[in-house]
């Protein structure tokens, strides 16, 4: 396993202005210029380094328990007529693919001296997965995270709280992810000297998209060879994931970016119907502008003021998603799709009853689409299994009574 | 025509006092009552924030001023609509304030030809960094011969300050520590910070903000710039003002005399 690090001459990955096409780059107050260009200035060679790639890999390998299975789930394929594997990031420790970022993230901050760390969370899988390795390296972590969210993901903010972890409030505006960033964001100009903003999804200010991509890339890098093992091929026909920022969809499709042959499906919150007002189906509903640093698409007023989104799934209820994802919409190369909450709630049932899988939120976004694409028998298709719905028992419960 | 920025700085060269106030607050129609209050007792500089819905770089004050902006109807149409003949009262120099994301929707090019038009002198727009500018859009506000101005912070080096200086136009925003507008921070501890400012000798005027509340700050930091930017304490001060005139006349008394 190593760090994807060559960035050679892909259409799709970051050009060395922190763009991929139109979108990206670091839209900074001058308050966060040193910490963004020191990581800017130093991520690829300490990620290229052989003993953070040693030390990363080691983590991975004992701590989260990587590779993650390639499950060939029978009974779902039977269903959609097809061959569906679940590439289970819901079996990596703290339940999310969420802490293969955490983990090279902690040890990049060792490696810049930081002391404290900072971090946003809609879900509570990102917190989780922050506080677990701040805990695992004795750092201090604060952790920003939505009202709203801190109610509908009870369970994980217990969780942060027991691995020793501040969990901060986000009180303004739709007091969800979004706000949970604006106040990470104003922690990090606060506090410019010792701290590191573990940021949880491929979206802020270059040089976080790509990092976060690079660091999700070990998704994509297994999936090549466990499907090399079992189909004879490396190549999926489809690689299905959710989005909310979009972080462990770019490591799903991170290898598979220049192999057009492979069809790349990001599927997105729809929330209550794409057109009800009540939605984070960004691609459909956003334009172009500045979201957390970076130009993007974005749900917004015509005056320019960001919009308050919906999504029954706290992680997917985000109004941007990240610049490379915005670029791979815009180019073409990515078919974006929307699940709505009740599509979301019934794939999760679904794999639930099938599989004897739980999968989170999130992830049942994913799979609702399954039925939507024009699958062949012979199509072997990959699913990101992002999480598991221990953290979403509330929400199904409450389904279930209904 | 002279930009008014350099006009006044031509003839000012100490304690000037710039006020900010974010647009349509505390009500909608506020926005030129507070503007004319402010010139009448002599704030020497306007700087009006066009609300967001998101300002990541303003403490809870100002971000609650913009959101009650907002909530009272303020938009950027509505701001020029509010802006269009304020000229014939105001002759201060006037600024905007803002982020990128609602200038960028309104067409960058598009809201420059607008601010020339009614009579708007600078710009400060925090998330738009030098390169950005450098790259793409200093054309546009050359030709509107609008000022961008930038911040430089206690963590700016010396090097990126000089580049600054070289680049800025009006006069450089020298915030008082790394921080969120409205925190409170001691302005002791930025005395070598100030000092090592004014041994640079820059070419551009320097107003010192953030943290800058009363009488005391703004003399402390006017010793070693220009002058120094007011923002939160003014927006405390006229939140729940029964009588603008008075509250403005009142605060700006407590600053200047
Ligand atoms: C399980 C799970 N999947 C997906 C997401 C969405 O994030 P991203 O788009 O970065 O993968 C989250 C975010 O909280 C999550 O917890």
């Amino acid at each position: 396993m190593d760090i994807a690090i060559n960035t050679g001459n892909s259409r799709y990955q970051v050009d060395k202005n922190g763009y991929y096409g139109r979108f990206g780059g670091a839209y900074i107050p001058e308050m966060l210029y040193p910490n963004v260009q020191e990581l800017q200035s130093q991520y690829l060679s300490i990620l290229s380094d052989p003993t953070f790639q040693q030390d990363f890999e080691a983590l991975l390998r004992d701590y989260v328990g990587r590779p993650s299975p390639l499950y060939f789930a029978k009974r779902l394929s039977e269903k959609y007529k097809a061959k569906i594997y679940l590439k289970r990031e819901d079996l990596n420790h703290t339940g999310a693919h969420k802490v293969n970022n955490t983990i090279g993230q902690i040890l990049l901050a060792q490696r810049l001296g930081k002391r404290r760390i900072i971090a946003e969370t809609g879900a509570g899988q990102h917190g989780v997965a922050t506080a677990t390795v701040c805990a695992l390296m004795g750092m201090e972590c604060v952790v920003y995270m939505g009202s709203i969210d801190i109610e509908r993901q009870a369970p994980n903010v217990a969780r942060m709280k027991m691995l020793g972890a501040t969990v901060v409030p986000a009180t303004s505006g739709s007091k969800t992810l979004k706000d949970a960033t604006n106040e990470a964001i104003r922690d990090w100009i606060n506090n410019p000297v010792n701290t590191h903003y573990i940021l949880g999804t491929a979206a802020g200010p270059h040089p976080y998209p790509d990092m976060v991509a690079r660091f999700q890339s070990v998704i994509s890098e297994e999936i090549k060879k466990q499907l090399l093992e079992k189909t004879g091929s490396e190549n999926p026909d489809y690689v299905l994931a959710c989005i909310g920022g979009g972080s462990n969809a770019a490591g799903a499709y991170f290898h598979y970016l220049d192999r057009e042959e492979v069809k790349l499906v990001a599927v997105e919150a729809g929330g209550k119907g794409v057109h009800s007002g009540f939605s984070a189906a960004t691609t459909q509903l956003g334009t172009i502008g500045i979201i957390h640093a970076s130009k993007t698409l974005l749900m917004q007023t015509n005056d320019g003021q960001i919009v308050e989104p919906h999504s029954i799934s706290a992680g997917l209820d985000y109004p941007g998603i990240g610049p490379m994802h915005a670029h791979l919409y815009e180019s073409g190369r990515a078919q974006f799709l929307s699940a709505t909450d009740d599509e979301a709630l019934a794939a999760a049932y679904e794999l639930s009853l099938l599989e004897g899988i739980i999968p989170a939120m999130e992830s049942a976004h994913a799979l609702a689409k399954l039925k939507d694409l024009p699958l062949n028998t012979d199509d072997v298709v990959v699913v990101c299994l992002s999480g598991r719905g221990d953290k979403d028992l509330d929400t199904y419960i409450r389904h279930m009574n209904k | 025509m002279q930009n008014r920025i350099d006009q006044l700085f031509a003839v000012k060269r100490h304690n000037v006092l710039n006020i900010y106030c974010t647009a349509g607050f505390p009500e909608l129609n506020d926005t030129l009552p507070v503007m004319t209050a402010l010139q009448q007792y002599g704030a020497d500089l306007i700087e009006l924030g066009m609300p967001f819905s998101d300002p990541l770089a303003d403490g809870p004050v100002i971000q609650d001023s913009s959101t009650k902006a907002l909530q009272n109807g303020m938009s950027l149409h509505k701001l020029f609509e509010q802006l269009t003949s304020f000229r014939d009262r105001i002759q201060v120099p006037v600024i905007l304030m803002g982020y990128f994301n609602p200038v960028l929707t309104y067409g960058v090019e598009a809201f420059c030809a607008k601010c020339a038009e009614v009579g708007i002198d600078g710009i400060i727009v925090p998330d738009l960094p030098m390169a950005e500018y450098e790259n793409e859009y200093r054309p546009v506000f050359e030709k509107y011969n609008l000022h961008l101005i930038f911040l430089v912070t206690p963590e700016t080096s010396e090097e990126r300050i000089r580049k600054i200086d070289s680049l800025s136009k009006g006069f450089i925003y020298a915030v008082s520590s790394s921080s969120t507008t409205g925190k409170d921070k001691d302005m002791k501890d930025q005395q070598a910070y100030f000092e090592r400012l004014k041994q640079l000798q820059l070419k551009n005027p320097v107003l010192i903000g953030f943290g800058i509340k009363d009488k005391a700050t703004f003399e402390a930091a006017s010793a070693y710039a220009n002058g120094a930017i007011i923002g939160t304490a003014f927006i405390r001060a006229i939140e729940h003002s029964k009588n603008i005139d008075e509250t403005v006349k009142t605060f700006i008394s407590g600053i200047t005399q």
